[in-house]
């Protein structure tokens, strides 16, 4: 009977396996833990993220000579500890990255699922439209758009979200034509569906892997693209915690007090390597079709 | 064909002209410039003038015609920071720009391109394997912070290159490697690919045929086919990194074009911007151009795939 139970079970196992295969523990880990530490900075921080004292101004992480143990990662130059700040600085890239992904991802699917089943004279529109702003210098108008509307959470998501959704656009908009041309929607369409319907309920709930898929690798991309920013000074504002502003911030020390540089750098790179690889995972598992390039 | 690259040329066209609307628009938003450049001592007066004499005084539309007609004409304004034309500005910062992407351009290929044939000869090999992985790392790496990190080993800790400025070719060293880390990844999977390819083709087969040593069939014979689109590739790649140089020109304090642009920025140096964005703009949408037609011309499936 056990024998039975198990030779029953195997197969499934088996197919489960095979459809998500190893699961990348150690990148889900980072982005989980980092993801953790943002939610829960105000809890876990040891400081204030932007209270210094003068008098421990570049203070050497704990283990090297005249560290200490109350600031492990060292201080920056106005004496605030940088593991709080990094602590904060997690908030700070994942809000912006999370906002921004969402908002991109649902500008850039409406419009892709509308251009894509509706097709015509609006297709082309749309996509003539997506095309222009994907050939647009990313980097350049962004320095440009945030140099003049000036440095602010909402301004660099505002950029960020300008930026993403033509990528959402043109990937939904793809697969919504190969969809609409199955046998499901023209069924929908028999039984009188309105298009409203037949789009929300018969061909969105089919392009979401591939919605996981973008949002996944973008998310990384985000991450690069306000920590640039803010390091050139056209991202989030200077009082702010943000990686990119410690690095910029440690820029003039760097010969004297290489920690204030290299621990964001560190935190950037985990994250956005977590990012990127879980995106490829999940694309191989989720949609082999979907094209390798970002 | 010729239907594809008109259609592609509209397109960059127009992007260009976003390009400049934005520019134009956004750097008017920055705040006024007069009031930098004005003494302490300056009255109403002055400022009234000085703006009717930049032109600041007219309805943004006519200044924005205004700028098109000149911008046509090759004159972009006087830069209000250096009191010159921003051209001359420009073509004194260009070659410097220009010098440092050709370096990093090479010193790209001459890494990528033993790796990918390697990747491609070897494939699922341990090398293939880590240089896959070398790709991915080249995406998650922001360059601002390896810049600085090259900085501080081969600088501060060694002392074995120059940290910042541009002098001596050892000044090249640092920058040169920062920018070609982007670059380097792309070109390789490129080659990787177009060896895959041509590894596979009939005559490859009779070059092993008639009994040529391996590393003649893939050194000689297979990469001299494979070197076309990996080298026009590279070449118009070139365009898009000088307009990715801007975080390694502010990192190493580059005399280049993309240094230019952020001082610019903060200096509010309106004239200035417009021309460093529009320049990098047009390089930028070009090399996007040409890599699209090249693409295009070597795969027929997107000629008419869209």
């Amino acid at each position: 009977m056990s024998d039975f139970a198990i030779a029953a079970e195997a197969p499934r196992a088996s197919v489960r396996r095979r459809r998500f295969g190893f699961v990348p523990w150690r990148p889900a880990l980072i982005l989980v833990s980092v993801c953790m530490v943002g939610v829960l900075a105000p809890l876990i921080a040891p400081y204030p993220p932007l209270q210094g004292s003068l008098g421990d101004k570049l203070l050497p992480p704990a283990w090297l000579t005249g560290g200490s143990w109350t600031h492990v990662l060292g201080t920056d130059l106005l004496g605030r500890d940088i593991l709080s700040r990094l602590f904060y600085g997690a908030r700070t890239s994942l809000g912006v990255a999370a906002v921004a992904v969402v908002v991109s991802g649902t500008i850039g699917t409406t419009i892709g699922l509308i251009s894509g089943y509706f097709g015509g004279a609006l297709d082309a529109f749309l996509m003539r439209l997506t095309d222009v702003a994907l050939s647009l210098p990313l980097i350049l108008v962004a320095i440009v758009l945030v140099a003049a509307l000036g440095t602010s959470f909402a301004n660099v998501v505002l950029i960020i979200v300008l930026l993403l959704w033509p990528r959402y656009a043109r990937q939904i908009r793809g697969e919504t034509l190969a969809l609409r041309e199955r046998d499901f929607v023209a069924l929908a369409r028999i039984a009188n569906c309105s298009h409203l319907r037949i789009i929300g309920r018969h061909i969105l709930p089919n392009v979401v892997p591939t919605l996981l898929v973008l949002a996944t690798l973008q998310s990384g991309y985000v991450v690069l693209l306000e920590s640039t920013l803010s390091f050139l000074g056209a991202g989030i504002p200077p009082s702010t915690p943000a990686w990119g502003l410690m690095i910029a911030e440690g820029r003039t020390v760097i010969e004297s007090a290489w920690w204030v540089v290299v621990w964001p750098g560190l935190t950037i790179v985990a994250l956005v390597l977590s990012g990127n690889l879980l995106g490829d995972w999940l694309r191989d598992r989720l949609d082999p079709t979907l094209s390798r390039t970002r | 064909m010729s239907r594809f690259i008109v259609g592609r040329a509209l397109q960059s066209l127009l992007s260009l002209f976003v390009v400049s609307l934005v520019v134009f628009y956004a750097a008017r938003l920055t705040g006024d410039p007069t009031v930098l450049m004005l003494s302490e001592m300056a009255t109403r007066e002055d400022a009234a003038r000085l703006r009717a004499h930049l032109g600041l005084d007219k309805p943004i539309t006519t200044q924005y015609a205004l700028f098109l007609k000149q911008a046509a004409k090759g004159d972009l304004g006087e830069s209000t920071r250096y009191r010159r034309p921003v051209t001359d500005v420009l073509a004194a910062r260009f070659p410097a720009s220009l010098q440092l992407g050709s370096v990093a351009i090479v010193i790209s290929i001459l890494i990528a391109l033993p790796i990918g044939v390697y990747s491609a000869v070897h494939r699922g090999t341990t090398l293939d394997v880590a240089g896959r992985l070398l790709a991915v790392l080249g995406q998650s790496l922001p360059l601002f912070w390896l810049g600085l990190i090259l900085i501080l080993i081969f600088a501060v800790w060694f002392g074995w290159v120059p940290a910042a400025g541009r002098g001596g070719p050892a000044n090249f060293i640092l920058p040169a490697v920062t920018m070609g880390w982007a670059t380097t990844p792309a070109i390789m999977r490129l080659t990787r690919s177009a060896m895959l390819d041509v590894l596979g083709s009939e005559y490859v087969k009779l070059a092993r045929i008639k009994g040529l040593p391996e590393w003649k069939v893939v050194w000689k014979h297979a990469l001299k086919n494979a070197l076309l689109p990996v080298v026009t590739f590279s070449v118009l790649l070139f365009a898009e990194m000088i307009a990715g140089a801007i975080v390694t020109e502010t990192v190493f304090a580059w005399p280049g074009v993309g240094q230019l642009l952020i001082s610019s920025v903060n200096t509010r140096d309106f004239p200035m911007v417009q021309a460093t964005v529009l320049l990098l703009a047009s390089l930028f949408v070009l090399g996007n151009f040409g890599v699209d037609v090249l693409y295009a011309w070597l795969n027929p499936r997107i000629r008419y795939g869209r």
